[in-house]
């Protein structure tokens, strides 16, 4: 609907538009805000919504309640091998699917879609049996196994796939003709083109593990193993109240970067996974 | 290169032999690379999601409390007490009342941003990165911020008393509390579906409307006639993504409301998990959790049909 509009209908778009970003800025402006105020002034009245002097102690009750660095980095890195491992694995799979023709090739396609019709939550039980039989229970195995080769990689599966079926088939015509292999057209040919597509797997990968509430809070039990969400809900008092303030801090620091990264590279995150990540 | 230097030494019978060969043996290499490739995400699938799934069905035909010890063959007993559950009712209800008002909250919203942002005004982009933003705030920590904002004495409640309403205690007051429930997850992710519903818009030809224009259709009716028609495919793939989904959200509801108050919350998925490992019935959880993925399979078998009568354009 690409009229030019007139100043009129300009006006009240900007106003809606304004309007409805408000429930999805103010969350973020209030957890930023609030997690300076000292804890007395958070819940005052009228809302304060630009602290005065800024309380940086809360930073500090951060990391001296629960080793919140260990947790951090433990997220960090189970993102970091999660996605490198879900990238490869979906290469290599989506690659095959799309371009090498194999007997049972499509009956083992439908088995691996099998994972996008089954939720985490419906397998759970018999995965907490299986790691517990083989002592990883309180290890971050659960989460960077089941993520890299079960149902989660199934989607990143998917979308190389639907990449590398719309392929020009010349390309590997030309590349063969030249006397590369099937693995150097994939390496050298294939996978180089699939940046776009690879990046979009990264990012909703990344922001999966980053995510993951329920294997942890099953898998995990000790608060040195702790990755982020979980770490986020244990900062209570006595008696089991959330202690606001220290909450929201860690949330403030759970939340910052990856808002950065966002910022900066906006474009690629929003139309990379608008046009490679579901398209097909 | 080797067939073609042979050519000239050998009869043509011989040639075609060993070119059928090497053929045959090529197409053997490359089926064993495309089985290598596959393999990790084969094997994956087999261990954490076919033989688990084998396993839940297993589990549910036996009565096995983790703290008991025991682990005896029920036959269908759980089965039994599933359709006897007095609370399975209730959750059920709940489930479906917070899919389906998650889905058509979200669905709606998503569309109405992208026809926004699909205008050509400065700044567009901005709003763009707004509303996309939370998508890539931690689950917990924005669900943490909700949280913390729907409290009694809160921000919403905050503003709400600036302009004299005095708003409820929102996650106490089972009403309410269901209506955060499903806000707190939309926002949280509806830019997802709006940036896919943007790309969907953005790909309607231009001169569709322009031929409308001429006819005189109105804007309305160009939305009913062309827009929705040719982004009804995309509308239906968030529709499946944003279903199943909805019966998975998990985390939003356990740091919320923990399922209360009373049962208000208690979407299938929180049920299952307290089941399990809340009260350590396994037997019971794996139950539910075959319902649960019977709910999903069919509602994607059931989208999947309507796909038929309902799609008018396939991208």
């Amino acid at each position: 609907m690409k009229h030019s509009l007139s100043a009129r209908t300009k006006v009240a778009v900007y106003g809606l538009l304004c309007v409805l970003s408000v429930p999805f800025v103010f969350p973020t402006w209030w957890m930023v805000t609030s997690s300076l105020k000292p804890a007395s002034q958070i819940f005052a009245f009228p809302p304060v919504l630009f602290p005065r002097d800024a309380d940086l102690t809360t930073y500090s009750k951060v990391f001296s309640l629960q080793p919140f660095a260990t947790q951090y980095f433990n997220s960090a890195y189970i993102a970091a091998v999660v996605t490198l491992g879900t990238m490869a694995v979906s290469s290599f799979a989506g690659y095959a699917f799309a371009r090498i023709r194999f007997p049972g090739q499509n009956l083992l396609f439908m088995v691996v879609l099998l994972g996008l019709l089954i939720p985490a939550e419906v397998t759970i039980v018999p995965l907490f049996q299986f790691f517990l039989k083989f002592g990883l229970i309180n290890t971050h195995w659960p989460l960077i196994l089941i993520p890299v080769f079960g149902a989660p990689s199934v989607f990143a599966t998917f979308v190389m796939r639907q990449f590398f079926i719309s392929l020009p088939a010349e390309l590997e015509e030309a590349a063969r003709i030249d006397g590369l292999g099937r693995i150097g057209i994939f390496w050298m040919i294939a996978l180089p083109l699939a940046r776009p597509a690879l990046a979009a797997v990264a990012i909703f990968t990344f922001l999966h593990s980053w995510n993951l509430y329920l294997e942890p809070i099953v898998f995990l039990s000790s608060p040195e193993k702790f990755t982020l969400p979980q770490a986020l809900t244990q900062f209570v008092d006595a008696y089991g109240g959330p202690m606001w303030n220290i909450q929201l801090a860690a949330a403030t620091l759970t939340a910052f970067p990856v808002l950065l990264v966002f910022v900066i590279a906006q474009r690629h995150f929003i139309e990379g996974l608008a046009h490679t990540g579901l398209k097909g | 290169m080797l067939v073609r230097t042979k050519v000239a030494t050998i009869s043509p019978a011989e040639t075609e032999g060993v070119g059928k060969k090497r053929l045959w043996t090529m197409a053997h290499q490359d089926a064993l690379i495309g089985y290598l490739f596959i393999l990790p995400q084969l094997a994956g699938i087999t261990i954490f999601v076919v033989v688990p799934l084998v396993l839940v069905f297993w589990y549910s035909l036996h009565e096995w409390n983790v703290l008991a010890g025991n682990f005896d063959y029920t036959g269908l007993d759980n089965y039994r007490q599933l359709f006897a559950d007095p609370v399975l009712p209730e959750i059920l209800r709940v489930t479906g009342i917070f899919s389906i008002g998650l889905v058509a909250f979200n669905m709606s919203l998503a569309l109405l941003l992208a026809i926004l942002l699909n205008q050509k005004l400065h700044g567009i982009i901005l709003f763009r990165t707004l509303f996309f933003s939370p998508v890539v705030v931690s689950l917990v920590a924005w669900t943490i911020v909700w949280g913390f904002l729907l409290q009694k004495d809160g921000g919403i409640n905050g503003l709400l008393a600036v302009i004299g309403v005095e708003g409820p205690n929102w996650l106490r007051n089972e009403t309410s509390a269901m209506v955060s429930v499903i806000i707190v997850q939309v926002f949280k992710n509806v830019g997802l579906n709006m940036v896919l519903f943007l790309a969907a818009l953005q790909n309607v030809p231009g001169e569709l409307y322009e031929a409308a224009l001429m006819d005189g259709a109105s804007r309305w009716q160009q939305f009913l006639r062309i827009t929705l028609p040719l982004i009804s495919p995309t509308v239906l793939l968030t529709a499946i993504i944003t279903i199943v989904g909805s019966l998975q959200v998990f985390a939003q509801i356990a740091v919320l409301t923990q399922g209360g108050p009373g049962t208000s919350t208690t979407v299938l998925v929180y049920y299952l998990y307290q089941q399990a490992f809340q009260f350590h019935l396994f037997g019971y959880g794996s139950t539910l959790s075959i319902l649960l993925f019977v709910i999903v399979a069919i509602l994607t078998f059931a989208q999947w049909q309507l796909r038929k009568k309902w799609v008018f354009y396939e991208a």
